[in-house]
């Protein structure tokens, strides 16, 4: 249809020849077809995988989330919000909220400052300083299943090597279950989340430090700032929109962190390091309660949505308002 | 075991999906039954099989059978048991199984008969299926039709360390419960380990109260209370509450709560290693004790699970079950054939010999050489009752809640009676 289209519009070009103008403006007309058309035909394989597998598996489950359905077929079984009440009477996936605000408040509180402090030092003349950043960013090249069987073996009671090290430096009987142990398996577990990540928020960092030009930490300097005022009224202020995306992927990685526990412990022992995620794995394909599961994986989605939203309303915009060249609200 | 890794592709192609929305599969998987234009036919073949010797066995029975059928091509696919089944759940949302994969029988098979999955084998089995061992084929056997063949029948029992038995004084295994935890203790006080357990995977924790109910409520009541849906009756406190004893004496290898089964620090390994005494584990335990770590050789004894004193039940009767395998519906007549195969007495021979399975074919039972094999086939005959893994035979949704509560249980956050109140009314919510 396109093509003929065009051949029209091409053939009555030929036969009655319009006055220049009507020639430029019909050119721009069809430019403007031609350009409208490019832009679906690019867009058309993405939208229809998007709205293929993203959109109507989201509906779906959506609507899935109010039945109590076996996976079976299509779901008949309408039970109302059940699926949700009975969601927020569940001790697990109580549980699984506050382990993953826990995880948000571990990250935000030790991991990214770690990876600010190590992205500082990297960014000072220093000898193999190309060799240190590629070794920190390694792990995160890692895939989560490997870095899962990985540590496992690391952290196996009395054979691992985390337990071998500890007592190398006379540290025996120091080391515990690690994964084994409730009470330690979610320190355990965001000791390796942050062996895999800080890396990649150090990387973030260190591209925001060169971003900032080295006369304002001069300026600073000849006014007579300390390193640490340097730091604290030049760097940081500058390196804020970095954060805030480094402090924005933290939070939804938390929220959607699966992989690494299921290798590591499948959320056990006892549920102590289950998450939303594993949850909703463990009711969808373990128990084929596939309409719970699917209320599980909406409520997931809630929160990453409220959040998101809520984050880029009130935390982004700063940004998008030219926030890194004016620096307003510095910290106020 | 090989590369831990590899088994969890089926996890990450399910977190994969997952991610999506679980639901994302409905609609996928097209229909062909797998016949070329050249006229050979290829069937899918999926089974459980990850460990030597059988991976090895099973991989040239596909090959003879090919030889024996040149328009047939066989794909294997294995996986790892917990991926395997993760992967199925996947499968059975698409609407379209391999056209021969391996089951367990039961409420997780009877789910998918009822989805209108599974092939009835009725009538195209019954020339050669009748002469198969009766109790081998009993859990495929749902509403009088057949709906899978088995190729393993078994049962759990522990599996003991002869020498660590001998060196903590225990001469005879124990008959009862109460020798046992004396055992336990003797074992303790010399500083060996008892009991190796894969915590993480929560069904081997599951044998312990399965069997403790059979022994207290009997293995009637065990099957009335499924039927009944109420699992609260005295006996399976009873249960908890020996299990519970047993735990409080700290028996487990340390770190058990994060163990697996069949890994190199894992459970089986544990025993095969000489780490821990004893496990109590299904017909195959020796084989992956082998593959896992380094096997015991003659050292490796087996024994029932002993009969509690005041219980109902005898130490005779059996929990276990085996492993089978069944045929999406509409799959080719070649998988028929292949089964047959698999069933045939040539077949069931090179199994029991090679991978020291349990015959399903009685002539084959002569192939058996293994002392501890032998002793489990004795008990299987002798078997005054016979219950299968409660995970396999109750509805998904209960037997994970079972699983779940009895790890609960041995983690310390459940009582016994919250055990049989969670069971109980996860099963009422089932119909």
């Amino acid at each position: 249809m396109t093509s003929t289209f065009l051949a029209d519009k091409r053939s009555g070009q030929g036969t009655d020849l319009p006055p220049p103008e009507k020639v430029r403006a019909r050119g721009r007309a069809r430019r403007r077809v031609l350009h409208w058309l490019t832009a679906v035909a690019f867009q058309v394989p993405a939208l229809v995988l998007f709205i293929g597998l993203v959109m109507l598996p989201m509906v779906f489950a959506l609507y899935a989330a109010f039945f109590r359905w076996g996976g079976f077929g299509m779901p008949s079984d309408y039970v109302g919000t059940d699926n949700f009440t009975d969601l927020f009477d569940n001790p697990v996936f109580l549980g699984d909220l506050w382990r993953c605000l826990v995880l948000v408040v571990l990250s935000l509180v030790f991991q990214l400052p770690f990876a600010l402090a190590l992205a500082v030092a990297l960014n000072q003349k220093l000898r193999g300083r190309a060799v240190y950043r590629m070794l920190f960013f390694a792990p995160y090249v890692l895939s989560e299943a490997i870095t899962g069987v990985l540590f496992s073996m690391v952290f196996a009671p009395d054979d691992g090597l985390a337990d071998h090290l500890l007592g190398a430096v006379g540290l025996d009987g120091v080391g515990g279950l690690w994964f084994a142990d409730p009470s330690y398996v979610m320190a355990t577990l965001f000791l390796v989340m942050t062996w895999k990540y800080f890396g990649f928020h150090m990387m973030l960092y260190l591209a925001g430090l060169q971003s900032i030009p080295r006369e304002l930490t001069e300026a600073a300097l000849i006014d007579g700032a300390s390193p640490w005022q340097r730091f604290r009224n030049v760097t940081l202020p500058l390196l804020a929109p970095t954060l805030r995306i480094s402090v924005f992927l933290a939070v939804i990685g938390s929220i959607q962190l699966f992989d690494l526990v299921w290798v590591t412990t499948q959320g056990g022992p006892d549920h102590h390091s289950e998450t939303m995620a594993v949850t909703m794995f463990q009711y969808g394909f373990k128990r084929y309660q596939v309409g719970y599961a699917s209320a599980i994986s909406v409520v997931m989605f809630g929160i990453c949505l409220v959040f998101a939203l809520a984050y880029q309303r009130f935390v982004l915009r700063r940004d998008l308002e030219g926030a890194t060249t004016t620096m307003r609200g510095d910290g106020k | 075991m090989g590369d831990p890794a590899l088994s969890r592709r089926g996890f990450l192609a399910a977190s994969a999906a997952a991610g999506l929305g679980m639901t994302a599969l409905s609609g996928c998987g097209g229909d062909s039954d797998g016949e070329s234009s050249d006229g050979t036919t290829t069937i899918e073949w999926w089974n459980i099989s990850t460990t030597e010797p059988a991976k090895g066995v099973w991989a040239g029975l596909a090959k003879k059978f090919e030889g024996q059928n040149p328009k047939v091509k066989i794909k294997i696919v294995q996986l790892e048991n917990d991926a395997y089944k993760s992967k199925m759940t996947a499968l059975i949302a698409s609407g379209k199984l391999p056209d021969i994969f391996h089951t367990w029988g039961g409420g997780v098979l009877k789910q998918q008969v009822d989805a209108g999955l599974v092939e009835d084998l009725t009538d195209k089995t019954k020339p050669w299926a009748d002469g198969l061992l009766e109790v081998a084929k009993e859990p495929y056997l749902l509403d009088d039709k057949v709906y899978g063949i088995p190729f393993d029948i078994g049962m759990i029992g522990f599996w003991y360390n002869k020498a660590l038995f001998k060196q903590a004084g225990i001469s005879e295994p124990p008959t009862t419960w109460g020798a046992f935890l004396e055992a336990v203790s003797k074992l303790k006080s010399k500083k060996i380990t008892p009991i190796a357990l894969a915590g993480k995977e929560k069904w081997p924790g599951m044998y312990y109260w399965a069997y403790l109910a059979m022994r207290t409520a009997g293995a009637e009541a065990v099957q009335k209370a499924s039927d009944d849906k109420d699992f609260t009756g005295a006996g399976f406190v009873e249960a908890g509450a020996h299990l519970k004893t047993l735990v409080d004496l700290q028996p487990f290898q340390k770190g058990f709560l994060n163990a697996a089964y069949s890994t190199p620090t894992g459970q089986a390994a544990a025993v095969g290693n000489g780490k821990a005494a004893m496990e109590l584990m299904g017909q195959w335990a020796p084989a992956v004790q082998a593959d896992s770590g380094k096997g015991l050789g003659d050292d490796l004894g087996f024994f029932p699970f002993p009969a509690v004193e005041g219980g109902k039940g005898a130490i005779t009767e059996v929990f276990g079950g085996g492993g089978g395998h069944a045929l999406r519906r509409g799959a080719p007549q070649a998988a028929v054939d292949f089964l047959k195969f698999f069933a045939s007495e040539a077949t069931d021979l090179e199994l029991v010999k090679k991978t020291g399975v349990i015959p399903v074919v009685p002539n084959a039972e002569s192939a058996i050489t293994d002392p501890n094999i032998k002793a489990v086939q004795a008990q299987l005959n002798a078997a005054t009752g016979f219950q299968l893994y409660l995970d396999q035979a109750y509805a998904p949704a209960v037997g994970q809640e079972v699983n779940d509560s009895v790890a609960a249980l041995i983690a310390g956050s459940k009582s016994p009676e919250q055990v049989t109140q969670s069971i109980t009314q996860i099963a009422k919510e089932e119909q």
